[in-house]
């Protein structure tokens, strides 16, 4: 027998013989949900895509992408510079390729800071409940409230310009609405049997809140977390396009497109393909968000 | 039993397509109701709920319903219009369902839904449709029919909610009247009174009742005939008052593993299935 | 064993109080099965969570309560979660959906500092007439009638005293109660234990029970032995009016029900 008939075997067995495999087993049929939406493949498909490119960078491209060769400016595409070269004779696809990684790195710092913060926000908020609540609350509202890019510019003005401190200036006002989703899920747990039954068990606060709220709270701050992504790289994008963001000379998509902009008539290509970039990235996550939600949701039988 | 029956339903079958294969809710299902009060019992998943949708053509999409018979006076429901549907739908054959939370519509007034209720299968005035709805709300007990009129669903407690679903069904003055565990979510004494209303007024009319539920003492002190389901099929039809000489071994079962209050048993017989029930034929009178 | 005196329990506040429960008293001796019965609304769920211990965050209980000689205090102490367990009527909800049956049942031995862990899980399945095989399976992937066993199955995992039961068979089809009820009778002589029953449905207490006591919108209005129950002997007419709902249907009888305000 094949191993991936064993492993196929093991994950659809009628009995699982540990939780792992029982953990497994879920993931699976989940994924078998998820395979249907053909939608959500490409969305999948794209992000995979983005993550293989960023990978493969060093062997995928011929240069760094940083270094000038002002004799080579602003070349349409061809054989040799697939996508052209921008001002400065870089190679454009080099500069795209080096570029995901940056895309890559902004979609997973928001993400550690935001997730945890949200979670650990929302579920003590909507579980507690009481002062509790309205305490955490008035502070998500308070960050809601501030404009992003606003934000981002106080931010540059005290720490200074960088990828990461956008990244920051972005993360904090990108929490907030992690925290409502976690907090209504909370709120809507708090009063169900299993947790009179947890807490029957004289298990504490911090035990009920991490082993027994958060997990149900996972699949809607996921699911937000994915579609939100597209407005998350737009954001940097943009700070980016403001000067806000990544410095030149790297490789990010929002800057390549705010220094190319001025040669968008005649030499379309500079600014136009890191846009495209953006775009399917964007489009990747949303359709990924969008495929998750169709597999989490329990109306179709989680 | 008298002479005219109201409805004929002969081997009914509901079946649905799932990616796990095909699912037989209803199998094979034949009985006559006249104007009476037939009880069909059965557990979960024994296709009662399924019996008393195929009906009234209220299938969830993705089951297949078919018969070799299925008429109501003398109207073949099967190959019916979706227009002549909807005229029996409330006019002829109506529903109450379960719990009133779910089935009354939330931002309407009480006296809203239940004129509607009236005017989609008569022409009448406003006025006149208000009059009958007053009439009706008076007939099943409310004693401030102006008040509860408009007052909206989640004012009014869950026995009263139930009476106004019963005011909305019967108030086109249907010939049948489908109930499908019309009082499980009440008390047990609001439930009797709501049941009593019920019965007065299917007295009154002559009309005829289909009970569904799960509770066996219930409906054998309330109907006059009963069906036991089973699995998608009838096992056993008998008269309310001759449950006790029940023939076939679920109904047995059944009747066995209830506890009693006169009780004094030490352990409840358990309802043994047996695979045979699944393939022998149901039982006709 | 269990002695209640002068329970109140009040939710809400300002003009939204609601008293669930007013001054009830019961007292229920070692190995005994003690009925709680009443309509919606009665507080019978209320009394059986206030001893449980778990309506400190939403309500404020007051009164004494005294479990096995010990006094019970605000929060309850580590020994009484381990003696008193309880079954709840969901038996879906009163699971975890994200749990295995072994995460379920290995909490709380975890929590109280149990040994052999996997040992006593597997021995739990087994008195509650489920095999080994039930372990890594999720709730949503058992019956109606096997969640609830697991329920009691976590109940037994801490090798409680006392197992208070609200409504632990009403979400379940007749045929499924009549094997949770005498399983539940089993367990109860094999382990010597005491239970709290709180119930709709006078049958189902009269079978598990030797005494009980009726509740009406939050108090007491009669207790009495299931056999007084029985020879129809009760003096209080609310509680003959539910006894004549509990017998079914009736046409003469409701005319005369009364509402009981």
């Amino acid at each position: 027998m094949s191993t991936e008939a064993t492993l196929r075997g093991w994950l659809l067995a009628e009995i699982p013989k540990s939780k792992w495999q029982a953990r497994c087993q879920r993931v699976f049929i989940g994924w078998l949900d998820f395979k249907r939406n053909p939608i959500a493949m490409i969305g999948l498909l794209i992000i995979v895509g983005l993550v293989t490119v960023a990978a493969l960078a060093p062997w995928i491209t011929t240069s760094n992408g940083l270094e000038l060769h002002l004799a080579d400016r602003l070349k349409p595409p061809s054989s040799e510079h697939w996508f052209g070269t921008d001002e400065l004779g870089r190679d454009i696809f080099d500069r795209i390729i080096w570029g995901s990684r940056i895309t890559l790195y902004i979609v997973a710092l928001v993400t550690i800071i935001v997730v945890p913060i949200g979670l650990l926000i929302g579920t003590v908020a909507g579980y507690m409940g009481g002062w509790v609540d309205t305490v955490l609350m008035r502070l998500t509202d308070i960050f809601l409230a501030f404009p992003r890019l606003i934000l981002a510019m106080a931010l540059v003005a005290v720490l200074g310009r960088g990828l990461e401190n956008a990244v920051l200036a972005i993360a904090l006002t990108t929490w907030s609405p992690f925290a409502r989703i976690a907090r209504a899920e909370a709120l809507t747990i708090r009063n169900s049997e299993f947790i009179l039954a947890a807490q029957m068990q004289g298990i504490s606060t911090v035990g009920i809140l991490a082993r027994h709220v958060t997990p149900l709270c996972m699949s809607s701050v996921i699911v937000r977390l994915t579609l939100d992504m597209a407005g998350i790289i737009l954001t940097a994008a943009g700070l980016g396009f403001l000067g806000l963001g990544a410095q030149p000379p790297t490789p990010e998509w929002g800057a390549m497109i705010s220094l190319g902009r001025q040669y968008l008539i005649d030499q379309w290509w500079v600014p136009t393909i890191p846009g495209i970039a953006i775009l399917v990235v964007s489009l990747g996550f949303n359709l990924l968000g969008d495929g998750l939600r169709d597999v989490f949701d329990p109306k179709s039988g989680n | 039993m008298t002479d005219s029956k109201l409805l004929s339903v002969e081997d009914l079958h509901v079946t649905y397509n799932t990616p796990t294969g095909l699912v037989r809710a209803v199998s094979g299902v034949s009985f006559e109701l006249g104007r009476e009060k037939l009880g069909i019992v059965g557990e979960s998943g024994s296709g009662k709920s399924q019996t008393g949708r195929a009906i009234l053509g209220l299938t969830a999409t993705g089951g297949t319903v078919s018969a070799s018979r299925l008429e109501f006076k003398g109207t073949n429901l099967l190959n019916a219009s979706e227009r002549t549907m909807r005229q029996i739908r409330g006019g002829g054959i109506s529903m109450i369902m379960q719990d009133p939370k779910y089935s009354l519509n939330p931002v309407m007034t009480v006296g809203y839904q239940i004129e509607e209720a009236l005017l989609v299968h008569n022409r009448t005035s406003k006025r006149v449709a208000r009059e009958r709805t007053y009439e009706m709300l008076r007939a099943v007990k409310i004693r401030e029919p102006e008040r509860v009129y408009r007052a909206y669903p989640h004012e009014v407690s869950g026995g009263m909610g139930q009476r106004i679903m019963i005011a909305m069904m019967m108030i086109p003055e249907p010939d049948i009247i489908i109930a499908d565990e019309p009082t499980s979510a009440l008390d047990v004494t609001v439930q009797l009174q709501v049941l009593a209303v019920l019965d007065d007024m299917i007295s009154e009319r002559g009309m005829g009742l289909i009970f569904i539920s799960h509770d066996l003492n219930l409906i054998a002190s309330f109907c006059d005939r009963i069906l036991i389901m089973y699995d998608g099929r009838v096992v056993e039809e008998c008269s309310a008052a001759e449950l006790d000489q029940a023939q076939h071994p679920y109904t047995q079962g059944l009747v066995n593993c209830l506890p009693r209050l006169d009780g004094g048993q030490d352990e409840l017989p358990v309802l043994k299935r047996d695979p045979s029930w699944l393939t022998t034929p149901g039982a006709t009178r | 064993m269990i002695d209640i005196r002068g329970l109140d329990v009040v939710f809400g506040h300002g003009k939204n109080v609601f008293h669930a429960v007013r001054d009830v008293s019961l007292s229920v001796e070692k190995g005994q099965s003690f009925g709680l019965v009443g309509e919606s609304g009665s507080g019978k769920t209320t009394v059986l969570r206030a001893l449980a211990g778990i309506l400190e965050r939403v309500a404020r209980v007051s009164g004494e309560m005294t479990v096995a000689d010990e006094t019970l205090l605000r929060h309850r102490s580590q020994s009484f979660r381990r003696r008193v367990q309880m079954v709840f009527q969901d038996p879906f909800g009163s699971l975890h959906p994200r749990h295995t049956v072994d995460t379920i049942l290995s909490e709380p031995a975890r929590v109280h500092k149990l040994d052999r862990i996997e040992e006593r899980v597997v021995q739990a399945l087994e008195e509650v007439g489920l095999d080994a095989s039930f372990r890594f399976r999720y709730p949503h992937q058992i019956s109606g009638g096997q969640r609830q066993r697991v329920s009691v199955a976590r109940a037994l995992i801490t090798g409680p005293e006392i197992i208070l039961l609200d409504e632990p068979t009403s979400a379940l089809d007749v045929s499924v109660q009549a094997e949770v009820l005498n399983l539940l009778m089993r367990l109860k002589r094999e382990h010597g234990l005491t239970y709290v029953l709180v119930s709709h449905n006078l049958a189902v207490v009269a079978h598990m029970c030797e005494s009980l006591s009726v509740m009406q919108n939050g108090a007491v209005v009669e207790t009495m032995s299931v056999q007084q129950l029985r020879e129809h002997s009760s003096t209080m007419p609310y509680t003959q009016q539910l006894l004549t709902a509990s017998l079914g249907y009736d046409r003469t009888a409701i005319d005369a029900f009364e509402e009981f305000g």
